[in-house]
């Protein structure tokens, strides 16, 4: 998915510059929703904001597209201030695909293929041109072009609906992915199966990411980079070990770590000499098993499978 | 003492005898007991939701019974007093609010039943504090957070005095602070209040809070008992696509690898203990 960013000066696909944005402005319930923040998406990252509830992650990414102007401040798309005047929003929401929470809640088509085709049509894409965006989109997602075209969206599972909705996004090829929490509301199997799909997009397919999330056991195993939102502005930025690092920080936003990362604080606290920058299962494993049979070896020489396995 | 639920070898099939026929429940058997809080976990598609509409005779057995407080489902004399005897709270709180305010919505259901307004005053304020949202009482429940609307949710179901409630994925779409006000709430209604409590969920951290957690697949009941026993079974669990909580998953990886840990940790906090009681830091140690 390389695009054509000639005037871009750096690999930002996405830039937010001081921006600043209140809902309902000049009226008694204005609510400031950001305060400078400043945000930098860079090409083939990918990336997960976190923050509560009325933290301004929403805010934030529907300035991504322009489906939000801001009060004050810049929004760079490849480089081009969108609010520039001769810029077309479009082309700009086509660059960026944005697919909002419970995007199946969107489905109308009498069918998948009809549903995936809307957007790149309204766009004034060719009807062969539709039809080749459609079949890559749902290849793409692992949705059976051939078994799955003429069915109705509705009677699809709800992890199939959801990515049938991502194909409909996906198929106006867009550069940039911004994804409002894809897997709100899903079943175990269906969040596997979303999360699979996306981390397929980014490392297959080459797409940059950006993806709003809930889950600190999700983010912590397959995000870039983690931006922290907390009363409406970045109060974090780095690798999920860096952010997880800051564990206290984190709950008072009401947000958390992954519980192994609270393990091994936990842990540390009561004085067992380790590192805290354990984020996944498989690390905590690695970290904790020597001290284990260690202490069960001096205990007894009890038998032992060498397997280290998860 | 007398289950608030009997579910007797109960089998439900949509759309019987029709082109869409599916038997969503098989054989189904369950009790609940007043102060029970029970989570029900399983994929969409288990049958959960058709179990838990089978609670308040939402729909009625294709075989087998239901009783609530000894009243048969299928009995449609005593459809009022069962619908009465057990609330029900679903997925979207937005869909659940009718008033404009906190206290009109939260007083709908009394009124319905006729409740003197004297009485429905009293029951208004005792469900609000129950669920921790005093002083909400004049607000608009649509500038509530989902965590709150919820809640109000949940009072307007208390206020009915129901003697079970059932919570067909309550959480789902709140995010983790609403998650666990929402579920501190329901707690305290088995614990405190006495309710019997059905709350159907995919949280796994969630099922680790309850009394009983039944495992549904396919339409039949595939694992049960207390949170340790059906979460020391991550390899079954993991068969069904289902988590496990991420340090009952470490310490089974922990002991398959030859760490001489016991039992199947819930919390944070039991791990660490067990950790630290082997390597011999923090309290204790040299249990092996």
């Amino acid at each position: 998915m390389n695009g054509t960013m000639s005037d871009a000066t750096s690999d930002a696909v996405i830039e937010v510059r001081d921006v600043c944005y209140t809902y309902m402005r000049g009226t008694p319930l204005a609510r400031q929703a950001l305060t400078d923040v400043n945000v930098r998406i860079n090409r083939g990252e990918l990336v997960a904001i976190i923050g509560r509830t009325g933290s301004g992650k929403s805010t934030l990414i529907q300035h991504f597209n322009g489906l939000l102007k801001p009060d004050s401040g810049h929004v760079l798309v490849g480089g081009r201030d969108i609010w520039r005047k001769g810029v077309a929003l479009r082309d700009i929401r086509r660059q960026v695909g944005l697919v909002f929470q419970y995007p199946e809640h969107q489905l109308f088509e009498e069918t998948v293929v009809a549903d995936i085709a809307f957007a790149p049509r309204n766009m004034g894409m060719s009807q062969a041109n539709v039809d080749e965006a459609v079949r890559e989109a749902m290849r793409v997602v692992d949705l059976d072009y051939d078994a799955l075209c003429d069915r109705s969206p509705f009677e699809l599972s709800g992890g199939q609906k959801r990515r049938v909705a991502i194909a409909g996004v996906l198929a106006m090829r867009p550069e940039v992915l911004v994804l409002d929490e894809p897997t709100a509301g899903m079943d175990p199997r269906g969040r596997e199966e979303v999360l699979g799909e996306i981390r397929q997009l980014h490392e297959a397919h080459g797409y940059t990411i950006v993806l709003v999330s809930h889950s600190m056991e999700d983010v912590a195993r397959f995000a870039e980079r983690l931006v922290v939102m907390d009363g409406g502005t970045v109060a974090m930025e780095g690798s999920a070990r860096e952010v997880f690092r800051r564990r206290e920080e984190l709950v008072n936003m009401g947000l958390g770590v992954p519980q192994v990362t609270a393990l091994m604080a936990e842990l540390a606290a009561r004085g067992l000499p380790s590192t805290e920058d354990v984020i996944t299962v498989d690390e905590a494993l690695r970290a904790l098993l020597p001290a284990l049979l260690g202490a069960s070896g001096r205990a007894n020489e009890g038998e032992r499978e060498g397997e280290v396995g998860a | 003492m007398e289950p608030v639920i009997r579910v007797e070898n109960v089998s439900y099939t949509y759309d019987g005898g029709g082109p869409g026929e599916v038997e969503a429940l098989l054989d189904v058997s369950l009790e609940v007991m007043g102060g029970e809080f029970v989570a029900v976990i399983g994929h969409n598609g288990s049958g959960k939701s058709t179990l838990a509409k089978h609670m308040n005779a939402i729909f009625v057995p294709t075989r087998g019974d239901v009783f609530v407080l000894g009243m048969n489902t299928r009995d449609e004399s005593r459809l009022w007093d069962i619908r009465q005897t057990v609330g029900m709270v679903f997925q979207n709180p937005d869909n659940q609010i009718v008033a404009t305010t906190v206290e009109e919505d939260v007083a709908f259901g009394p009124e319905n039943l006729g409740v003197p307004p004297g009485e429905i005053r009293r029951r208004v304020d005792e469900a609000l504090a129950l669920v921790d949202m005093t002083g909400n009482e004049k607000s608009a429940p649509h500038m509530l957070s989902g965590g709150q609307k919820q809640r109000v949710a949940i009072a307007g179901v208390i206020a009915m005095r129901p003697r079970c409630i059932v919570l067909d994925e309550p959480t789902a779409m709140l995010d983790p602070v609403g998650r666990s006000e929402v579920l501190a709430t329901v707690r305290r209604l088995a614990s405190d209040e006495g309710i019997a409590v059905v709350h159907i969920t995919h949280f796994m951290n969630e099922a680790v809070l309850a009394d009983r957690v039944v495992v549904m697949e396919g339409g039949r009941i595939a694992l049960r008992g207390t949170p340790r026993e059906v979460f020391s079974q991550p390899a079954m669990l993991r068969s069904l696509d289902l988590d496990v909580p991420q340090v009952t998953e470490l310490a089974y990886a922990l002991r398959a690898a030859g760490a001489p840990l016991t039992r199947s940790p819930l919390t944070v906090a039991e791990l660490a203990d067990d950790v630290a009681a082997i390597v011999g830091v923090g309290r204790g140690g040299g249990q092996s």
